[in-house]
């Protein structure tokens, strides 16, 4: 086994599970502070990608698209809090997945009917293009864009986790995502808090959004991301930030390794549920993921 | 004034426990079913049958066996269409390599493997519960079409993986004309539906409630979790087999896997959100619903652009679509979390009373 | 209390269980019987154990050390399953009932044990299937009428107020047709009508099934009037056990009781 090889594929592996954490963690602000699973979260990633690109396509300035979109994410983030969370705020969770589900379809409705349906190109400077002198030096192939997405997940993650640990209005997002009535008998502003956390969810998918995007282009298959997110939940826990960025890695690189040795064995694609099945087997080990909350049931 | 319950006592708990204890609901269905059976397939426009009418069946049967699952059982699925596209493509297999069988023990050992794979993948039930098995349904899911997409001896070592539906014939009567598998699909139905009843009603309906509402307190008083919920998915994914089978049968003809893409599991899904609580009558009414609506959408368009004059691309028709539907799904949670069927239940409750006005 | 109960041999004994729940010691050698067709109660300050005992008879925690014997077999630990086929009914603190249900529908699942037919028969309903549900049906309306629940058996459960919840739930245990009922704080949160009515169907449940009862109570009055024989746990251990005179004399209970140090 050629052992730079197996380098190349595990680093491309673990850079693309970076991209996967940064998809899963939309979801995990989102469930932290509301309880709520965001099915969601993939299609708006879809209509910021959307958005921006079109806006820019249309003449606009790379950064003022970048702000008009955040802007339109965090409009978004609030319209939803108010038409579709607040009508139902004390039902159970599967009713709110199921909305979220419904919201899936009216952003995906919603981005082609305003913006179109081809597929567009997306450039954010950094070409996907392997690191010159890693080539020269070790003969190693690893693409610059990769290592770029790579350090803004990583700032990105660094921010969040300050933000929930250290402010005040994190500390209201962990109360409000423990329990809703106890942080609203406390005085915490639940709508407003509510408000907060899909904004960031709304810029969190933008960045997403833009990643992937310049990768892969943007289409419609981007709202798929959010599926492939899923696993990494599963396996970092719903509600842990370092779980979703520990959950992508996993993810991302046992998923290219199997597609690269184990998928010619068995006809190939099998990046279409490896990554499931992988998180099931794991699930059946450690029932609340590696980071999640032990969920003890009392009679 | 029509709608009354006065007089009609029961004197024993068989009464008490019949399906339609009252007896303008029980005069209704009989009417139903000789509509259903009679009236429709010998006055029914083929179109209509073929296009509307067969496919409304097939969903509502999917349906019901998502809704045993999930509404039921409180196992919420989203590996619908896989359960379905086994039961589609063991059927063709037990067809072409066995045709001595026969058509209907084809359909119930196509609707047997599809039951084993329910169970298999439900396992995992066992020790994950709410979201996470929605995910691990999702495994199942992107599984088992793949192996259906690369495993040559299902589709017959099709290049494509298309498979055609061969004609299938009933005790020597071959089901060629949409009438003919209008009716064997409503009698399939039928009679299945009226298993589910009867199954839900009895003690294992209320132990998959028991395990829905809550399962430390039903192992508690006996009940055995496994089983219960083994039987749940084992049951619902029979159900969605023989759903499938029809559905490659006496609707699609030509069937590739792309048919049974996760997109169908979230359509009956949102069946049995819009249809609502009641094995039977929220799993009809949703996907009447939902098989539907599409083609009024189109109507409405359609009577839109002529009055306008302007031409509405068709692309624009599939994603106003999507966002009407999104909406709806948003809207019946929000207003009437349990559907159509509940609706339904409060207009007979008003039509109990009619005309007075409580 | 009626006389013509007899109190028979001893059908339920606890040896020297132990259960811990990493450092908390929720009970420490505890030991004693419980004799056939009496009422039993566990009482003690909170804290003291009495529901992790109940959980132990009933199978839902498992001692690390000790012995149950229940009708003449001997464990070291049970599974809540089991426990419920060997004839052990509970009614729990918080309520257990299936809140999606009617008050008929939680009652029969209570006879799930008794229920032989399979799926497949039920699926058919005509004749084994159909017999089987109408006589459990008999079963559970003589249940029904005995808790005078008749006005709400088509109720989902989720909407009955606390105290017929209580009762609902009773009835489902009852529906079992247990010889050994637990019971865990039956009154709690009640008025005083509302006790005194589960009193009175707690003592006909003695008197009338005959089933043996081991309830943990803590309106002393309740306790005193209708248990035979009281025992009491206090951090785990028991401090005293015998009848309920004898207890309330006890100044290791009482020194429980009012918190005085030892």
């Amino acid at each position: 086994m050629d052992i730079v090889f197996f380098f190349e594929v595990l680093t491309g592996g673990l850079l693309a599970g970076v991209m996967y954490s940064l998809v899963a963690l939309g979801f995990v602000l989102i469930y932290k502070a509301s309880g709520v699973f965001n099915f969601a979260q993939g299609a708006m990633v879809f209509f910021a990608a959307l958005t921006f690109v079109s806006l820019v396509e249309r003449g606009m300035n790379s950064w003022v698209a970048l702000v008009v979109t955040l802007v339109v994410m965090i409009v978004l983030g609030v319209v939803t809090e108010r038409v579709v969370l607040r009508p139902l705020v004390n039902q159970p969770q599967i009713t709110l997945f199921m909305a979220t589900i419904g919201l899936t379809f009216v952003l995906e409705g919603l981005s082609q009917l305003v913006w179109g349906s081809q597929p567009h190109n997306l450039e954010v400077g950094i070409p996907d293009v392997p690191i010159v002198w890693l080539t020269e030096k070790w003969n190693v192939s690893i693409s610059q864009f990769d290592i770029f997405a790579a350090l803004v997940a990583g700032a990105l993650v660094a921010v969040l986790a300050l933000f929930f640990q250290k402010t005040r209005i994190g500390r209201a997002l962990r109360a409000v995502a423990d329990d809703h009535q106890a942080a609203l008998a406390v005085g915490i502003p639940l709508q407003h808090i509510w408000a907060i956390v899909w904004a960031v969810a709304g810029g969190v998918a933008l960045v997403a959004g833009l990643l992937w995007g310049a990768r892969n282009g943007v289409q419609f298959a981007l709202t798929f991301l959010a599926l492939k997110a899923l696993p990494v939940l599963l396996i970092g826990g719903f509600e842990s930030i370092p779980g979703a960025i520990l959950g992508g890695l996993i993810i991302g690189a046992s998923e290219k390794l199997a597609e690269v040795y184990f998928g010619p064995m068995v006809g190939g694609g099998i990046e279409s549920w490896f990554a499931y099945v992988m998180a099931l087997l794991f699930l059946l080990v450690r029932p609340e993921g590696l980071f999640g909350e032990k969920h003890i049931d009392r009679v | 004034m029509l709608y009354r319950e006065a007089g009609q006592f029961k004197s024993s708990y068989g009464e008490d426990q019949q399906i339609f204890p009252i007896r303008q609901d029980r005069i209704a269905i009989a009417l139903l079913l000789v509509v259903a059976f009679v009236v429709v397939p010998l006055v029914g426009n083929q179109y209509w049958l073929s296009a509307l009418i067969t496919p409304f069946l097939i969903f509502a049967l999917a349906a019901l066996g998502l809704n045993i699952l999930t509404g039921y059982a409180g196992q919420l699925s989203l590996g619908t269409a896989a359960f379905m596209a086994v039961g589609a493509f063991m059927a063709y297999n037990f067809v072409l390599r066995m045709p001595w069988l026969g058509v209907i023990p084809s359909f119930v050992l196509a609707g047997l493997c599809a039951a084993l794979v329910g169970v298999v993948f439900g396992l995992p039930s066992l020790r994950i519960k709410g979201f996470y098995l929605a995910v691990a349904t999702l495994a199942c899911q992107f599984f088992v079409l793949w192996v259906i997409q690369r495993w040559g001896w299902i589709t017959n070592n099709s290049a494509s993986g298309v498979i055609t539906a061969q004609t299938i014939t009933l005790f020597g009567y071959p089901l060629t004309s949409p009438a003919a598998k209008y009716l064997f699909t409503l009698s399939v139905v039928v009679v299945l539906a009226l298993a589910a009843k009867n199954l839900m009603r009895s003690e294992t309906g209320r132990a998959f409630m028991a395990v829905r509402d809550m399962d430390v307190a039903a192992s508690v008083i006996g009940i055995p979790m496994m089983k219960t919920k083994l039987l749940a998915f084992a049951i619902s994914s029979f159900y969605c087999g023989v759903a499938g089978a029809l559905y490659a049968y006496t609707y699609l003809g030509t069937v590739e896997p792309e048919a049974f893409t996760l997109d169908l599991s979230f359509r009956v899904l949102f069946m049995i959100i819009i249809g609502g609580v009641g094995p039977i009558l929220g799993s009809f009414l949703g996907a009447a619903f939902i098989t539907l609506f599409p083609i009024l959408l189109n109507l409405a368009t359609s009577g839109v652009s002529h009055a306008l004059g302007i031409e509405v691309p068709h692309a624009m028709v599939s994603n106003l679509e999507l966002i009407v539907f999104g909406s709806l799904i948003i809207f019946f949670l929000i207003v009437e979390p349990s559907g159509l069927a509940r609706l339904w239940q409060i207009t007979k409750e008003k039509l109990r009373l009619w005309p007075f006005p409580h | 209390m009626s006389g013509a109960r007899r109190i028979g041999e001893v059908v339920l004994s606890v040896q020297d269980v132990s259960l811990a729940f990493g450092g908390v010691r929720a009970l420490q050698e505890v030991s004693f019987d419980v004799r056939e067709h009496e009422v039993r109660a566990i009482i003690g300050p909170n804290g003291a154990g009495k529901s992790s005992m109940l959980n132990v008879l009933n199978g839902v925690y498992h001692p690390q050390k000790g012995k149950i014997r229940f009708k003449e077999k001997e464990f070291a630990e049970m599974d809540s399953h089991q426990a419920a086929a060997m004839g052990i009914a509970r009614t729990f603190q918080n309520i257990a009932l299936f809140k999606g249900m009617t008050v008929l529908d939680n009652l029969m699942t209570g006879r799930n044990l008794k229920m032989r037919c399979n799926f497949l028969q039920q699926a058919l309903w005509l004749g084994p299937a159909k017999r089987e549900e109408m006589e459990n049906r008999r079963a559970v309306e003589e249940i029904i009428d005995f808790l005078e629940i008749q006005h709400i058996r088509k109720t989902p459960v989720g909407r009955l107020p606390y105290g017929l919840q209580k009762r609902v739930e009773l009835g489902r245990a009852l529906a079992a047709e247990p010889r050994l009922l637990l019971l865990d704080e039956p009154m709690a949160g009640m008025n005083l009508e509302e006790k005194q009515d589960m009193c009175r169907f707690v003592l006909d449940v003695n008197d009338h099934y005959g089933t043996t009862l081991v309830l943990i109570e803590h309106d002393m009055g309740v306790v005193m009037d209708i248990s035979d024989r009281v025992v009491v746990l206090d951090y785990g251990r028991k401090i005293a056990d015998g009848t309920p005179d004898e207890v309330r004399g006890n100044q290791k209970v009482i020194d429980a009781y009012l918190g005085v140090a030892h």
